[in-house]
């Protein structure tokens, strides 16, 4: 939204005040350099001289093994991509659904909530990784003709109705955040209770919920590792194949790295929607 | 029936086992300004809310150019609404739109006017009611007076044919509550219907055609301000105006 706009002039400040502030801050600044940089240099000199240490780095850190295995860590993470990519819209779309229906009063639309309900209670419940493997083995065990086999499926699904279950619960607290007088005014300008929804409480509900959706995402992208369990050869279990191939674990190390820089930007957006928003709230604008 | 635009007749609600109207009656006819005075609790606010179709009612009957019965447990409430505005004591503007889009939203997806058409209208309302600048702005930079100012243009973009006000200027600073009270003199002269609730008791002797003293969910007294202010039949009701006015 706009920045405030004043209409009576430019505000007054000391100068001599103004230069003050400006000092301090340059002063703290190169304070806070200087103690970053002596920090890490003694950090690295201590872990480089300890006695351990070239066990550990040949272990974890050992420059062949990197080489060796990043290309195909780096191709079977393009696998963790796509099930998140495919995975996300999917959840956001049945989550909404559910914490609609929810939220409805239609006597028809009853077995529905009552369904929703029960969709919340059950995949809330169970650890994703137990439906994973309840879902990624036991389907193929009924060796039907008329459902894909595939894990990678499988596997996916799992995710977003466990994803789902959870996000729908967001969505919810979200709608019922916005006020009940916004709901009224729109009712009582003639709008029905759909349109009342979709026009005035959706847009307010979902802006209020963007932060912590966003944490569900980045939990959802460490989450497409669970799939390894069932075959699917995604970062984590081809980090696990290379790994007991030369009983070295840096590939391990090579998976984190990747996984850390997925969700790091998303984590460093979600802090600074977080920030925005309590601003917001602060200044009571939003 | 009778020709009068609103019937209210005989009308009971109760929130739990707290009865706040009792048998209430109100009749109101076409450019009529009807204000409701009352203490708190008196059951002003609820009747508007049940007048708009907001809150059920428990027995009785509230009808519409006679024809229209809103109380119906089954009754066409949106069509209801098309006619019947209401401006709330806390604004409820839509706080993610714009002042255009909020004046708008209802005239497009309810009356399904198009786009163009209603915003032109809307500025036009806007202008009339000295907003035209603040069209694009949102809500949250507008003050009481202004948020207010819009709230009722917003009600007034459905071009309905009664308006209720509930306690319009109670949550307004007192140097902001005249402009809103200038809002609602241009539309009595305009001939709009309104009911409204007050507290502002100058104001509702300059502009009632008719004053309601409600008490305890009823309506005790009604007559023209001249009436009511200076030859009440009731002692409440003198008790009640005079009290006020020393305010």
């Amino acid at each position: 939204m706009s920045v405030l706009t004043s209409d009576v002039g430019s505000p007054y400040v000391d100068p001599e005040r103004r230069d003050l502030v400006r000092r301090k801050a340059r002063r703290d600044a190169l304070v806070a350099s200087v103690s970053l940089i002596a920090f890490v240099v003694a950090a690295l000199v201590l872990i480089a001289r300890s006695p351990g240490w070239p066990t550990v780095q040949d272990l974890f850190f050992n420059a062949e093994a990197f080489k060796k295995s990043f290309p195909e860590v780096l191709s079977a993470f393009w696998l963790n991509v796509r099930i998140f990519l495919i995975a996300e819209p999917c959840i956001l779309i049945l989550a909404l659904l559910i914490a609609l229906t929810r939220g409805s009063t239609a006597p028809v639309l009853f077995p529905l909530r009552v369904l929703a309900t029960v969709f919340t209670d059950i995949f809330r419940g169970i650890p994703t990784i137990l439906l994973v493997l309840l879902l990624g083995f036991g389907v193929p065990a009924l060796n039907s003709d008329y459902i894909t086999n595939e894990p990678v499926f499988w596997g996916g699904v799992a995710l977003i109705l466990s994803y789902s279950a959870y996000v729908s619960e967001v969505f919810r607290a979200g709608i019922e955040s916005v006020h009940p007088s916004q709901r009224s005014a729109a009712r009582s300008l003639g709008l029905s209770a759909t349109q009342t929804s979709r026009y005035v409480v959706l847009p307010q509900a979902i802006r209020r919920v963007i932060p912590p959706l966003l944490n569900d995402f980045i939990s959802l992208q460490k989450d497409t590792a669970l799939v390894s369990v069932i075959g699917p050869i995604e970062a984590l279990r081809q980090a696990q194949i290379d790994s007991s191939f030369t009983f070295n674990f840096t590939p391990y190390v090579v998976a984190a790295c990747l996984f850390i820089a997925l969700t790091v930007p998303m984590t460093r957006l979600a802090d600074y929607l977080n920030r925005r928003a309590a601003d917001q709230r602060g200044h009571g604008g939003g | 029936m009778t020709s009068a635009l609103l019937h209210v007749d005989s009308v009971h609600k109760a929130y739990g086992s707290n009865p706040v109207l009792r048998g209430i009656d109100l009749t109101v006819d076409a450019h009529e300004v009807v204000v409701l005075v009352g203490a708190s609790g008196s059951g002003k606010s609820t009747l508007l809310r049940c007048i708009n179709g907001l809150e059920t009612i428990d027995a009785g009957r509230i009808m519409l150019d006679g024809v229209l019965e809103v109380s119906a447990p089954d009754a066409d409430l949106d069509s209801v609404r098309k006619r019947v505005g209401i401006v709330f004591q806390s604004f409820n503007l839509f706080p993610h739109l714009s002042v255009l889009d909020n004046v708008t939203l209802a005239p497009r997806k309810v009356l399904r006017v198009p786009r163009a058409k209603a915003e032109f209208s809307a500025r036009e309302l806007l202008s009339r009611f000295g907003l035209g600048d603040k069209a694009e702005s949102f809500p949250d930079r507008l003050s009481g007076g202004q948020q207010q100012r819009v709230a009722i243009v917003r009600a007034l973009a459905m071009d309905p044919d009664l308006m209720l006000f509930d306690e319009i200027t109670s949550a307004l600073d007192p140097q902001l509550v005249g402009e809103v009270l200038d809002v609602v003199r241009e539309l009595s002269e305009s001939g709009m219907t309104l009911v409204m609730a007050t507290h502002e008791m100058t104001f509702a002797r300059e502009v009632a055609h008719r004053i309601c003293f409600l008490e305890a969910g009823a309506v005790l007294e009604q007559g023209p301000p001249e009436q009511m202010f200076d030859h009440p039949v009731h002692d409440r009701t003198r008790e009640f105006l005079t009290r006020s006015r020393v305010r």
